[in-house]
């Protein structure tokens, strides 16, 4: 459905400056973690030069206070580790609910669905308490959490594929003696690797990003995940360290856009096809 | 094939099964229990009737906050699948560099809420400062800053979306139509937005929920300041279990509130696009 446009040169001037507008306020964050801690507020649009510029302090200065290097190991092993478990496990268990028709199934697959609407402040203290309890307030523990609270999408995404599988083909296989785990394993995992990228993309950008539920259920004295370490800068009365917060906020946004710059093709592909209907 | 399949429960669906329950039945079906309980720990819960529905609604801020949310959520949901909307149908045209827009666009929804909301906190006040302002100054500041942000992460999102679905429209309807001699903006009414529904009733879903849903953004930006004024409901409903003792049950039949007032609006808002959905 692509058409010519009339003024095409209007339109391509037209959004270049809305796209410099777009990363403007990062650029205004970049450009200001090299400038001194008093001149941030006063001279927010200057370009850091002489007596404003100060290296690379602010990084220095925001690595120490916050551990950056180890909350970026942290929320690396959370995000990695989880998106892997989730795929695993919701593909497997879409595969057998889809082909495993009972009460317990089915019923499983509804409450996947309603438990998309459910906003996370319904759960959150009692999910927290309950986190203490089993003693899941690590790292490794959130993995579970999140492969819990995650696999309403996720088994929704996976079932939609699974419908689209014929089952000729597992037949097949079956009828040539695979067990089920083969069947699974070499035939229909395979047919489902777009769909493992969706859901891999979807899950990781969530949990990547995510605040609230690591900052309930994680023993923070031992663990930060990186948005905690940057919250974390705000100290008790309100008061923020603004040349530690400009470095820690560039050290987290350029490791995502490089990611982003290489895997764009699949980033937007994966959130295309998991817009599903909720 | 099916009972050959069945054996295999163990290893196929208990895992996630148990973490599901772990992760969200037990705790969601704890917290429509505790709604109805004077606690401040899990154990130690008392049974109190209706009380802290009665508490909840009474509180001012929580009301503030509910309203404030609501029109939250109208004005971003219009502007954001409006702009979305405008970009995509302009971007699937001919125009030099599209993909490289489309990048741009899209890129905020990778940088987490928190983050987020530091840049435009920077951003914000260095632009009120030349008024001697800041973005806590009042509520309506607030309000406009979370609106900006909001839409700034979102457009891109909803623009890929509405892109794939432009994308997706049969070549056959608009020659059809150019055939018929319809002009642009009765291709754009009669052709192009019926066939689009499907995409919109997504966006639509996906734009209310995450307005309703915000937090990190709320948090980071204004904190709730000036004197909780300028707090959405999950904040609110944080700070009600958080930030006072003795308000856990409050905090939790609030939560129940919101999580209904969410469901019910998503659904309604479901049937209503659903059924404007033409069959392609």
């Amino acid at each position: 459905m692509t058409k010519k446009v009339k003024h095409p040169v209007f339109w391509t001037v037209f959004f270049s400056l809305v796209s410099l507008a777009y990363i403007f306020p990062i650029l205004l964050v970049f450009l200001n973690s090299f400038k001194k801690k008093a001149y941030i507020s006063r001279e927010p649009f200057g370009i850091p030069m002489g007596k404003q510029f100060v290296g690379l302090d602010n990084y220095v200065n925001g690595i120490e206070k916050t551990d950056f290097f180890q909350a970026f190991g942290w929320t690396l092993f959370i995000t990695v580790a989880s998106v892997l478990v989730i795929i695993l496990c919701c593909s497997m268990c879409a595969w057998y609910i889809m082909r495993v028709k009972n009460a317990l199934t089915s019923g499983f697959y509804l409450l996947c669905l309603f438990s998309m609407v459910v906003p996370f402040q319904m759960v959150m203290f009692t999910l927290s308490k309950i986190v203490d309890m089993l003693q899941l307030n690590t790292p490794w523990g959130l993995i579970i959490v999140y492969l819990g609270y995650g696999a309403g999408l996720s088994v929704f995404i996976f079932s939609g594929f699974v419908k689209s599988i014929p089952l000729d083909i597992e037949e097949a296989a079956m009828i040539d003696g695979c067990t089920p785990i083969q069947t699974f394993f070499q035939v229909v995992l395979p047919i489902m690797k777009p769909t493992c990228v969706t859901v891999a993309i979807l899950q990781a950008m969530w949990i990547w990003n995510d605040y609230l539920l690591p900052y309930l259920c994680l023993d923070i004295k031992k663990y930060k995940t990186i948005s905690i370490a940057i919250q974390y800068l705000k100290g008790g009365y309100g008061s923020v360290d603004m040349g530690a917060m400009m470095g820690c906020l560039v050290l987290a946004i350029v490791p995502i856009i490089v990611f982003y710059l290489f895997c764009q093709k699949y980033i937007i592909e994966g959130v295309v096809s998991g817009a599903v209907k909720g | 094939m099916s009972k050959n399949i069945k054996k295999y429960f163990p290893i196929f669906m208990l895992p996630t099964l148990l973490a599901f329950v772990i992760g969200f039945l037990v705790p969601f079906i704890m917290g429509i229990w505790l709604s109805f309980c004077k606690f401040t720990t899990v154990t130690d819960a008392k049974f109190v009737g209706l009380s802290n529905y009665r508490q909840a609604i009474a509180d001012p801020e929580f009301m503030h906050a509910f309203w404030y949310t609501t029109a939250f959520v109208i004005v971003t949901v219009i502007v954001i699948n409006v702009a979305a909307f405008a970009i995509a149908y302009m971007l699937t045209k001919k125009i030099n560099g599209s993909n490289i827009f489309r990048s741009v666009f899209f890129m905020p929804n990778l940088i987490g809420g928190i983050i987020l909301g530091w840049v435009w906190q920077l951003l914000l006040n260095s632009i009120l400062a030349i008024w001697g302002k800041t973005i806590v100054y009042s509520p309506t500041y607030g309000f406009i800053g979370m609106v900006l942000l909001l839409c700034w992460q979102q457009i891109g999102y909803m623009m890929v979306i509405y892109i794939a679905g432009l994308q997706n429209i049969p070549g056959d309807y608009i020659e059809a139509a150019k055939v018929d001699g319809a002009n642009s903006r009765q291709m754009l009414w009669r052709i192009i937005l019926p066939s689009m529904m499907p995409s919109i009733t997504i966006c639509s879903f996906l734009t209310i929920t995450n307005g309703f849903k915000m937090f990190d953004q709320n948090l980071a930006l204004t904190n709730g300041a000036p004197s909780k004024m300028s707090e959405l409901l999950a904040l609110n409903i944080f700070n009600t279990f958080y930030g006072r003792n003795g308000f856990e049950g409050v905090g939790q039949a609030k939560a129940v509130i919101f999580f209904i007032a969410v469901a019910v609006i998503a659904v309604i808002q479901n049937r209503l696009t659903t059924r404007k959905e033409v069959q392609a």
